[in-house]
């Protein structure tokens, strides 16, 4: 225990219990606008998503492509629980909860033994196939409601849940990757042969990432289905993934924080340029391209560090007069 | 009995004959040298020794112990570790986890336990800090603990893949061309730290190398491979000077 309670952790702790109690004081003094309070779950969908496949593209080094099958098989088994149990919501949801995460992590197991044989492209147009693979079988199944949708969800999730299980994948990942397990994988990424040659089993490593992802990514489309109240195969096709993929890469690799940073900014974006109206997507667009051109340069990479650094030396400095100012 | 027993190893790529009928016998302690022109299927040993590559006939054993065809990861848990001729480290960890991922193995607490931040994880988790700094001080690499490993020198990156080998807890550890790039007094310094590690842990040391001065100053022993058939092999000082070794490294 004493272990746990160091600075760091401390000061991570007060930092998710003051943001939590900052949006909801913002939600309830009316200072969010509807528009913006309706936002917060699917943002909050968002980050679960994209931290978790930063454990496959990032860390892990693989591309895969069917994060957004693994959130729909999590969506159809998790929603069609509640629907056919008749127990209480606060029993039902969370069993719901686990059981598409389950689901989900069983079919990362049933595609990743025989996937994760392939590298690079090979490997990305395999878990693109599986994505569409289930969607059109959703789509062609009774029990999901076909291609007109699976209604009839109790709309379950508030902004509280989402927000504690961000924390709990969060934590999860973040604690996976700093252990013995978390450095196997990173040790594939950087060099295969090298990892095999110390004795590390590069399957099982392998898998092991592959599984955790579709995991939350099943947990994050339980949360999707009873937010929305209905299902449709079409939400989880090819873009959906790509937008996960987006959150990643503009995040960077390997970078939880930039994970959870991304995925706010992705998904808020589109409602920021509502206002703009016919070039809405167009802007997005542009920024997306500039983000990721900032994000690669060195330059700017250079500028950002100098600007932390510079905020560090002024905290240094008030310190240091012990006044809150900043000798000239 | 030797602890590496190598009898009539071969192996074929399509029509070429990489290795042929290769023995070898190296005793515990040894520091053993294997030395041959470009091309002549020093490494292509190493990799068949190591599991990457499976030979297609022949036999290798550590101690009594038949390794034939085994993977990778079984051979390194039975004791046979090795550097790479093109440096091989995790480049975007830092120097303390490359040499962490080495002790890998030799911990137990499961995924469960990490995720759940149990006791066993900090307990193990400081063993293996311990154990690691200890052997990043053997190569003088303590101070750049936290270096990302491909910011370190070329020298220290050399020395880290000693020392991350060394952290399987090996019997056996092979070079692979241990002092390529290296100037003369690095190449100095490193023969030094090869009779170090032998005489600090143990070892027993196989490796491959062309740099002459640090061969014919560290080895006992010495296998010569040409097209990947032995030429000659002994004591150094009277394989070094065999006429054959000579025309093939010289020509006639």
């Amino acid at each position: 225990m004493k272990k746990l309670l160091n600075k760091k952790n401390i000061i991570s702790v007060i930092v998710t219990v003051a943001l939590y109690i900052a949006i909801t004081l913002l939600m309830t003094s009316g200072m969010l606008s509807r528009q913006y309070q309706s936002l917060l779950v699917p943002v909050g969908i968002n980050v679960i998503l994209a931290v978790s496949l930063n454990l496959t593209v990032g860390f892990l080094g693989e591309l895969t492509l069917g994060h957004a099958g693994f959130m729909s098989v999590g969506a159809y088994t998790g929603c069609l629980f509640t629907i056919y149990m008749d127990l209480p919501t606060y029993i039902e949801f969370p069993i719901a909860l686990l059981i598409g995460g389950i689901v989900a992590a069983l079919f990362g197991i049933i595609i990743g033994v025989p996937a994760l044989r392939l590298k690079g492209d090979y490997l990305a147009i395999v878990t693109l196939a599986f994505g569409e693979i289930i969607r059109s079988v959703f789509t062609n199944m009774n029990i999901t409601g076909g291609a007109g949708g699976l209604k009839g969800i109790d709309k379950t999730t508030n902004y509280t849940m989402v927000y504690v299980l961000i924390v709990i994948t969060v934590l999860v990942i973040s604690n996976l990757v700093k252990s013995r397990h978390g450095r196997a994988i990173c040790s594939i990424r950087d060099n295969i042969i090298a990892s095999e040659s110390l004795g590390i089993n590069v399957v099982y490593h392998k898998l092991l990432a592959f599984v955790v992802a579709a995991f939350f990514a099943g947990v994050a489309g339980v949360l999707y289905g009873h937010n929305l109240g209905i299902l449709k195969p079409d939400t989880f096709d090819f873009n959906k993934s790509i937008e996960i993929l987006v959150m990643v890469v503009m995040g960077g690799m390997g970078n939880i924080l930039g994970s959870i940073i991304a995925a706010i900014v992705i998904t808020i974006l589109p409602e920021v340029l509502r206002g703009l109206a016919d070039y809405r997507m167009l802007i997005y667009s542009v920024v997306l391209i500039l983000m990721m051109i900032l994000n690669a340069s060195p330059k700017f990479a250079e500028y950002k560090e100098n600007l932390f650094s510079k905020i560090k030396i002024k905290k240094v400095a008030r310190k240091e007069n012990g006044d809150g100012t900043i000798r000239g | 009995m030797a602890l590496l027993e190598v009898n009539n190893l071969s192996i074929v790529f399509g029509g070429l004959r990489a290795v042929d009928g290769f023995n070898l016998k190296i005793e515990k302690g040894q520091l053993y040298g294997l030395i041959g022109p470009n091309g002549a299927g020093k490494t292509t040993v190493f990799n068949m020794l190591t599991g990457v590559y499976k030979p297609t006939s022949g036999t290798f054993s550590l101690d009594g112990e038949n390794l034939t065809g085994k993977k990778a990861i079984e051979i390194n848990r039975k004791g046979i570790a090795r550097t790479f001729q093109n440096i091989r480290l995790f480049d975007n960890m830092s120097v303390l986890d490359n040499v962490k991922i080495g002790l890998s193995n030799q911990k137990k607490y499961t995924v469960v336990e990490s995720i759940l931040r149990l006791p066993r994880y900090f307990k193990e988790e400081k063993e293996m800090d311990e154990k690691a700094i200890e052997l990043l001080k053997v190569f003088d690499l303590d101070k750049e603990k936290d270096f990302l490993a491909s910011n370190l020198p070329y020298g220290k990156q050399r020395k880290l893949e000693i020392a991350r080998a060394l952290a399987t807890n090996p019997k056996l550890l092979l070079l692979d061309e241990p002092a390529a790039g290296m100037n003369p007094n690095e190449t100095a310094e490193l023969m030094d730290t090869i009779r170090f590690v032998r005489d600090r842990f143990d070892m027993t040391v196989l490796l491959i190398e062309h740099d002459m001065k640090l061969v014919g100053g560290i080895c006992e022993e010495i296998t010569v491979l040409n097209f990947g058939k032995e030429l000659a092999h002994g004591e150094t000082s009277e394989v070094l000077n065999h006429p054959q070794v000579v025309t093939a490294y010289l020509g006639e």
